[in-house]
């Protein structure tokens, strides 16, 4: 009998104490994602995919420095101690491969693995091709074209045309073992049990429910080896589930809190921490067919955006105002004619002009936005604020509200599939990390769909010099100039409805410590503490 | 009696094709080609047509039906466009999930709002009987996914003493009762509601007929009355029961929604949002499948507890 009581006063209090029987150094993070990315190596699910399981599982040949907070994350060396174009072949790079490096399952890291995860995106009639990680990943990858073996620890890429966006597509393109492949062959099976290189290793997968994660304690670079023992990953798309998860100590780290929590969230002694990175929150539009195929329809909705009023009351100041793709004070941005204010009657008025009229020949769009995603900040709330502005000004716009990594599926195909065909818009938050990313993938008159990412299509011969002039630049300093000159030109023609850049808040425990908020959509998770 | 339980089996067939045929219909009520939303967008229009002779989809839609039926019966429900994982994996575990749910759920609901509802119906127009029906009231007219919301605020972010999401992530029987407190409770309210009010007035209507008086004029202690009453106003119940197990399988998208409960409600939710059409058919047919033979169930658990109906 004495017994049963200890049990059931033990079991009391074990209920009544939640969460604090947890093993030390386990950091729990709530994603926005609706499911867990894709584990088997290029990954899904946007930049959050990324961020905590393509970057930590796996490492790109070049990776980057997250460890500071006040400057743009630069690239640095990862898999790939140095890389260099060949003087005597300019569409030729040669990268010197680091050694001594294992995969988690104990096989060596040389150039036969870096051909095989080449191959998996590349070459289609491989074997060893993952059709979904290629579809994930080989937009970012557009410029290479060949991959040959020199040595066991040297590789040599082929690009297109002399291009000096090299190094910012092949950090997109992390590094699998071809040794833990070769026992499932099968993709599926190999994201199950992935192995890579990266600072975690996986240890327990349940589709749609949570990454368990482990330190790899053999991890290269003894200055990264994770503090925690343990990174479990749950995906919660919804905001306030993110929130309350956080407040009953389910998880120490949440993407994205509700805005307007953040004060209470710090009263009651969390930590939030923002910064701002090379993001844009747009609408992306569909240039071939009415009602954004003109010029006036377009800049009349960019006049017609509450930026501010967004930024401020609906998202309490985690985010600031966009009047192009990049933000003030970017070397990209330039001297651009347009500066988009939230000016309604200006935007009635070039509607008019446009020749619509809220009788005769109103302004309709379907635009196809998410639920949640990364760096979608709260897509539902901001796009119905959006949907008021357009409407007030005589726009009316559909949403059709889909899951993220379904949008993003959508968005690769463009808008020319049964599917698509009666959108006019994404909503889509994008990254400009890099000049490829920022620009070349979405304007150049080349990178339509299927090749790259140009769904709208923006087609100005002008722009596509410009694109080149960068590409063939060695000098940062000068393609910087060239960049901001098409910013200019981009900003008048508006292609997109710019609304705002994210600062990127998320909210911890008290108990995580030395984490460093980088100025990137990426984190380094190997320096945190949980205490 | 066995023919009567022969008769209701025949019924429940046609009841089974009828639900899986709006099932397969499904696919075809999708915008666009569902071939196209699976194809890479560089494939050539020989590769799409390769693919669709590959998965049938060049024949005529009665074949199509038979030929996915046939599969269906043999547990291959396609695979998941969002995970590419078999879909019957998925529907099983989640299944799982939400049968402990509405297990855990039914029988709270089903334990108290029976013992409510009887206490209502003997101690008629008492306080006991006023404040099980404000309960009831409460039940049924209270939106569960906001009760849910409420249960999360208080025991979960002010209290901290229960887990304001998910399933289990530690292994053993406590954490496991700790996630699946407050989606039972929320997940309780409508049923103890219904069950209340149906129970009261049956054993209500019980208590009015002639042969209660005569018990009590033969004098009959009151617990041997009571008795009765159950046993007469059992097969009412029981309907009921049975109905609300079903809503409770089915109408738990929501509270599953709420508390990121891993079950079909959950996977539904998602299904939609991902326009993951297989998962979508698959679940749908797994919980009408479900619903059909819980009613089928009843029926012929009725008919043990009242014969008189088989008759009928």
């Amino acid at each position: 009998m004495r017994r049963v009581v200890i049990l059931l006063l033990t079991a009391a209090f074990a209920l009544g104490s939640a969460g604090v029987a947890l093993a030390q150094g386990t950091l729990r993070i709530g994603m926005t994602a609706s499911d867990i990315p894709y584990t088997g190596g290029q990954t899904d699910n946007g930049f959050e995919g990324f961020r905590f399981v393509g970057y930590q599982i796996y490492e790109p040949l070049i990776a980057w420095d997250l460890s500071r907070g006040d400057r743009l994350a630069p690239l640095v060396p990862g898999l790939a101690e140095s890389w260099e174009v060949r003087k005597d072949a300019p569409t030729k790079w040669v990268f010197k491969l680091r050694k001594g490096v294992t995969f988690h399952d104990g096989s060596p890291f040389n150039a036969d693995a870096v051909v095989f995860s080449y191959e998996s995106i590349k070459k289609k009639d491989a074997p060893h091709f993952d059709s979904y990680g290629s579809g994930q990943v080989s937009f970012r990858l557009a410029s290479l074209t060949g991959i040959t073996k020199i040595d066991d620890y040297t590789v040599e890429f082929e690009t297109n045309k002399p291009t000096s966006f090299v190094p910012y597509q092949v950090c997109y393109m992390v590094i699998v073992s071809p040794t833990q492949w070769q026992k499932f062959k099968d993709w599926r099976k190999f994201a199950e049990q992935p192995s890579g290189t990266g600072p975690f290793r996986v240890t327990k997968f349940v589709p749609r429910e949570r990454l368990e994660l482990e330190a790899n304690k053999k991890y290269w670079d003894a200055k990264r080896r994770p503090k925690v023992d343990k990174l479990v990953l749950l995906p919660m798309p919804e905001p306030t589930t993110r929130l309350a998860a956080l407040r009953s100590g389910q998880v120490d780290w949440i993407e994205v809190p509700p805005p307007d929590s953040i004060p209470q969230l710090k009263g009651a002694g969390f930590q939030i921490t923002m910064n701002s990175y090379p993001h844009n929150w747009t609408h992306t539009l569909r240039l071939d067919k009415e009602p954004w195929n003109n010029k006036l329809v377009r800049k009349a909705a960019n006049y017609a955006i509450d930026r501010v009023g967004i930024c401020k009351n609906l998202l309490n100041d985690t985010c600031i105002p966009a009047t192009g793709i990049v933000y003030k004070g970017h070397p990209w941005f330039g001297k651009p004619k347009e500066t988009y204010e939230y000016n309604p009657s200006k935007a009635k008025e070039l509607l008019k002009q446009a020749g619509f009229d809220a009788s005769k020949h109103p302004a309709k769009a379907v635009h196809l936005i998410s639920t949640s995603g990364s760096g979608q900040m709260l897509p539902l709330a901001m796009n119905e604020l959006i949907q008021k502005n357009l409407k007030d000004v005589g726009i009316d716009v559909d949403l059709q509200p889909v899951e993220w990594n379904t949008l993003l599926t959508r968005w690769r195909a463009g808008f020319h599939t049964p599917d698509n065909e009666g959108l006019n818009a994404w909503n889509i938050s994008w990254n400009f990390l890099e000049p490829w990313s920022g620009f070349g993938r979405f304007f150049h008159s080349k990178a339509v769909v299927p090749v790259a990412v140009n769904t709208m299509p923006y087609i100005n011969p002008e722009a596509d010099k410009l694109i080149e002039e960068a590409e063939r630049t060695f000098d940062v300093g000068k393609q910087n100039e060239t960049l901001a000159k098409l910013h200019e030109i981009i900003v008048d023609d508006a292609p997109w409805i710019f609304v705002v850049h994210d600062q990127n808040p998320r909210a911890m425990s008290a108990k995580v410590k030395g984490f460093v908020q980088p100025q990137s959509w990426f984190a380094d998770l190997t320096s945190v503490t949980v205490r | 009696m066995w023919a009567y339980v022969g008769r209701r089996l025949l019924l429940a067939i046609p009841t089974l094709l009828g639900a899986s045929i709006i099932v397969f219909a499904m696919v075809h009520l999708a915008p666009g080609d569902p071939i196209a939303a699976v194809m890479p967008a560089e494939s050539s229009q020989a590769e799409i047509e390769a693919t669709k002779r590959a998965y049938g989809f060049d024949k005529p839609l009665p074949v199509q039906y038979l030929v996915w039926l046939g599969r269906v019966a043999q547990g291959d429900l396609g695979k998941s466009i969002a995970t590419r994982r078999a879909v019957i994996l998925d529907v099983r575990d989640a299944l799982a999930n939400s049968l402990v749910l509405a297990l855990s759920s039914s029988l709270l609901a089903f334990v108290l709002g029976i013992a409510l509802g009887l206490l209502a119906a003997f101690w008629q127009g008492r306080w006991v009987d006023k404040a099980s029906s404000a309960l009831a009231v409460i039940g049924v007219s209270v939106p569960h996914y906001w009760a849910g919301i409420i249960l999360i605020i208080i025991f979960s972010v002010q209290l901290n003493w229960l887990p304001a999401m998910g399933a289990a992530d530690d292994p053993g029987i406590l954490p496991y009762l700790r996630h699946i407190t407050l989606p039972t409770v929320a997940l309780a309210l409508i049923p103890l509601g219904v069950i209340t009010r149906v129970v009261r007035s049956a054993a209500l209507d019980v208590l009015n007929q002639e042969f209660v008086l005569a018990l009590r004029a033969k004098g009959l202690v009151s617990r041997r009355v009571f008795t009765h009453v159950v046993k007469n106003s059992a097969p009412q119940i029981l309907t009921v029961l049975g109905l609300q197990f079903g809503f409770q399988l089915g109408g738990s998208v929501l509270v599953e929604a709420v508390f990121s409960w891993p079950g079909t409600g959950y996977l539904l939710n998602l299904a939609i949002f991902q326009r993951d059409i297989p998962v979508l058919q698959g679940v749908i047919l797994v919980l009408s499948t479900f619903f059909v033979l819980l009613n089928l169930a009843v029926d012929l658990l009725q008919t043990v507890v009242d014969p008189r109906i088989a008759r009928h």
